[in-house]
């Protein structure tokens, strides 16, 4: 089993994506740094679209987490409505 | 040929003899770490081997307190990393040093700042 | 074509699959061959280039639309630093030092980057991978631009850095990086996707960015976080590209895994000497330190390139060849490299100092084997002759290894008291490395390294004078002139930090008297 991972600049804007990502994920979990937030999760992590807003009342692409996006780990799998990464062996 | 490339590769070598003026030696004092690596010094070849010591090296080494105390004698040269006895009197070609040869030399008892290899 | 009304009929992935895959076709009035002329003469062979697996399904226009977003809010916050001259918010002028070594060094790299990919990006017949490539061209031009703009506001306050597209075609040093790229440049594309895409952007990006962005938080410099901030997300792109054109070159065929894995062991080595020089600044010139090389280079080098390497062995690939020599050398190379540029600091446009003696503490902690006994010894030696007026600078040219560049400052791998000589003869001429690996390098492909423009050996020729100079002329001094020759600005750029016109000219900005200064 081996974690995936993703990390995002810690501001207004990438906030409610950490929050919906907790929400979907189950066994996430979010480590605050100095201007960053990782999440780590065991072998799979999934963002949705309609998690997000939800958590913000308005429209979102999924490709807006492109603007604060800081790194990831782990094979994409994206489309309109989710992006997800995994360990595929 | 083993450069990967769809024409001819076969380009003229920046470094060869002909575009110096005179042959380059490469000098390395062993344990002398304070100088950060070998120097690189074009010298006529027929400047004797002996004058290095005297004339060329004082300028290169003369900051560090340890080449005062050398006692050139005693000093032993590598060649290639090989134990090498060059003779003070015969030139550098003679001494069979030719263009991009690498010598070191070692001073045995003075190892750098407070015996630290600089 | 109007975007919105794309958006009902098409999800993400076959819009994706229109504007990339779609647009290529088979050509039929010329043969493939000779609209693709460069993706087989390495020896690579693709069966199938619908297997590439495109990491990101990013499309043109949202592309520009993000990355136009990640502009805008980049420039405010430079736009601000400017504003608030936020230069005066660093922990103490030495840390500019580092700026410059930035600007100098790895600046021009990325627009070598932006060059190298533009080629790339026409060059495979596979359209997914042009596409990556053409993204990261234009990523890594922005990644100059930005750079360039960020810095350019200290080039108002400090000196050593007004200069660099010139340096870097000259200054001894930057022949390390300049070399490095041109060697990736031309070679051929998979090999390039495999040197900077894979070994850099991939295996080493992190010992790059961490000491760098990481060192500018904790040292004040807010305008350089948020550009390491701001690229950090084209960096995760490069990253995916990296990883995914190595496994689509090990999957496509079992005769293409020796190519790779030599090309592996070339550019892991010559990525982790270029890296010399980030060791250097990490452990010299932060004041306010983060962590060590060596620190980082466990963190980011054992443990992730570990992980890595276990995962790469199903395909046949092994770490590479140097990796044992590169971990061993975590404990010596930044100090190594922090002597030669004292040695040598009038012949380069930033400034050195010997440590404090806190600062000597910290070495001391991070480095417990080695720092007492082999450094510092030296380091208060220094110290104490510049206090009696006899700062050293060395006047005699070093010898250079003829792949990497950088003088023969490293040692034997298990005994850092002994220089590592190494050489090769080849067609009546003997050439001279700084270690296996770089002898290795050049044994493989010696028509190619024997072009090396060496700097020492250029000066010597004669080929670093301006035009106009008489070499037998009285009074002629060769070093002047080559400092001449790279327009530096004698007694402002170069020498040590102790004297110079930045540390004045901060601590008057400052309000602080320095010691024994006249007020």
């Amino acid at each position: 089993m081996s974690n995936v991972f993703i990390a995002f600049q810690a501001n207004e804007e990438s906030y409610p994506i950490v929050e919906a990502i907790l929400a979907d994920n189950p066994k996430a979990q979010a480590v605050h740094s100095p201007g960053l937030v990782k999440i780590d999760a065991p072998d799979s992590l999934t963002i949705r679209r309609e998690t997000i807003e939800g958590q913000t009342g308005r429209p979102f692409d999924l490709q807006q987490l492109h603007i604060n996006l800081v790194t990831l780990s782990g094979h994409i799998d994206e489309d309109d409505d989710q992006f997800t990464l995994s360990w595929k062996h | 040929m083993s450069v990967a490339a769809l024409k001819d590769y076969d380009f003229p070598a920046k470094d060869v003899r002909e575009n110096f003026p005179a042959p380059l030696l490469y000098i390395g004092w062993e344990d002398h770490l304070l100088f950060c690596a070998p120097f690189c010094l074009p010298l006529p070849p027929d400047m004797p081997f002996g004058a290095l010591p005297t004339a060329v090296l004082p300028g290169v080494y003369g900051w560090h307190p340890d080449f005062a105390k050398i006692d050139w004698a005693q000093v032993q040269w590598f060649k290639s990393g090989r134990p090498w006895q060059p003779d003070p009197a015969k030139s550098l070609a003679d001494n069979g040093l030719t263009h991009k040869d690498v010598i070191r030399f070692r001073t045995p008892g003075l190892n750098g700042i407070q015996g630290s290899f600089s | 074509m109007d975007t919105r009304v794309l958006k009902k009929k098409l999800g993400l992935k076959e819009r994706y699959a229109a504007m990339t895959r779609g647009l290529g076709w088979q050509t039929t009035y010329q043969p493939m061959d000779k609209v693709f002329p460069y993706d087989t003469y390495e020896g690579i062979k693709i069966h199938d280039w619908d297997k590439w697996e495109d990491p990101f399904r990013l499309t043109m226009d949202a592309y520009w639309k993000y990355q136009g977003e990640k502009e805008r809010k980049l420039y405010a916050v430079i736009d601000a630093f400017a504003q608030n001259n936020g230069q005066l918010g660093v922990t103490d002028a030495r840390y500019v030092n580092a700026l410059k070594l930035f600007i100098q060094g790895v600046t021009p790299l990325e627009y070598y980057a932006h060059r190298g990919f533009a080629h790339t990006g026409r060059a495979f017949r596979g359209e997914g991978a042009r596409v990556a490539c053409q993204m990261q061209s234009i990523d890594e031009l922005r990644h100059y631009q930005t750079e360039t703009h960020a810095i350019s506001h200290y080039n108002k306050y400090f000196n050593g850095m007004h200069h660099s597209n010139h340096w870097f075609d000259r200054v001894w040093y930057l022949s390390v990086p300049k070399s490095f790229f041109e060697d990736a440049v031309s070679a051929g594309p998979f090999e390039f996707l495999t040197s900077v895409s894979f070994s850099f952007e991939y295996v080493l990006t992190n010992l790059l960015f961490v000491p760098f962005m990481s060192g500018a938080a904790h040292n004040g410099d807010m305008s350089t976080v948020t550009f390491g901030f701001s690229a950090q997300s084209d960096e995760s792109r490069h990253m995916t590209l990296g990883i995914e054109c190595i496994k689509f070159m090990l999957e496509q065929d079992p005769g293409n895994v020796p190519i790779v894995q030599r090309w592996i062991d070339k550019w892991f080595w010559r990525g982790y000497r270029l890296l010399t020089l980030v060791a250097m600044m990490q452990d010299y010139m932060l004041p306010k330190r983060v962590m060590s090389w060596k620190e980082a280079w466990e963190m980011y080098a054992e443990s992730n390139g570990g992980a890595l390497f276990k995962d790469l062995a199903r395909y046949g690939i092994r770490e590479p060849l140097g990796w044992k020599d590169a971990c061993e050398g975590k404990d010596h190379i930044s100090h190594q490299a922090w002597n030669t540029f004292y040695n040598y600091n009038a012949a380069a446009p930033f400034h050195t100092w010997v440590p404090s003696d806190e600062e000597m503490a910290w070495l001391s902690e991070k480095y417990p084997e080695s720092f007492d006994k082999y450094h510092r010894p030296r380091l208060e030696h220094f110290r104490e002759q510049q206090q009696a007026g006899n700062r050293f600078y060395n006047k005699t040219l070093p010898m250079l290894c003829t792949t990497c560049q950088i003088p023969m400052l490293f040692t034997e791998p298990g005994d850092p008291t002994k220089i590592c000589y190494r050489e090769s003869d080849w067609r009546g001429n003997k050439y001279h490395f700084c270690s296996d690996h770089c002898k290795g390098i050049f044994d493989f492909e010696p028509e190619k390294f024997v072009q090396s423009w060496l700097p020492v050996h250029q000066i010597y020729q004669g080929h670093c004078f301006k035009s106009d100079v008489d070499p037998t002329k009285e009074g002629f001094d060769p070093l002047l002139a080559v400092l001449d020759y790279y327009e530096m600005n004698v007694g402002r750029d170069n020498f040590d930090f102790e004297g110079s016109e930045d540390q004045k000219n901060f601590a008057a900005w400052r309000g602080e008297t320095k010691q024994g200064d006249r007020t």
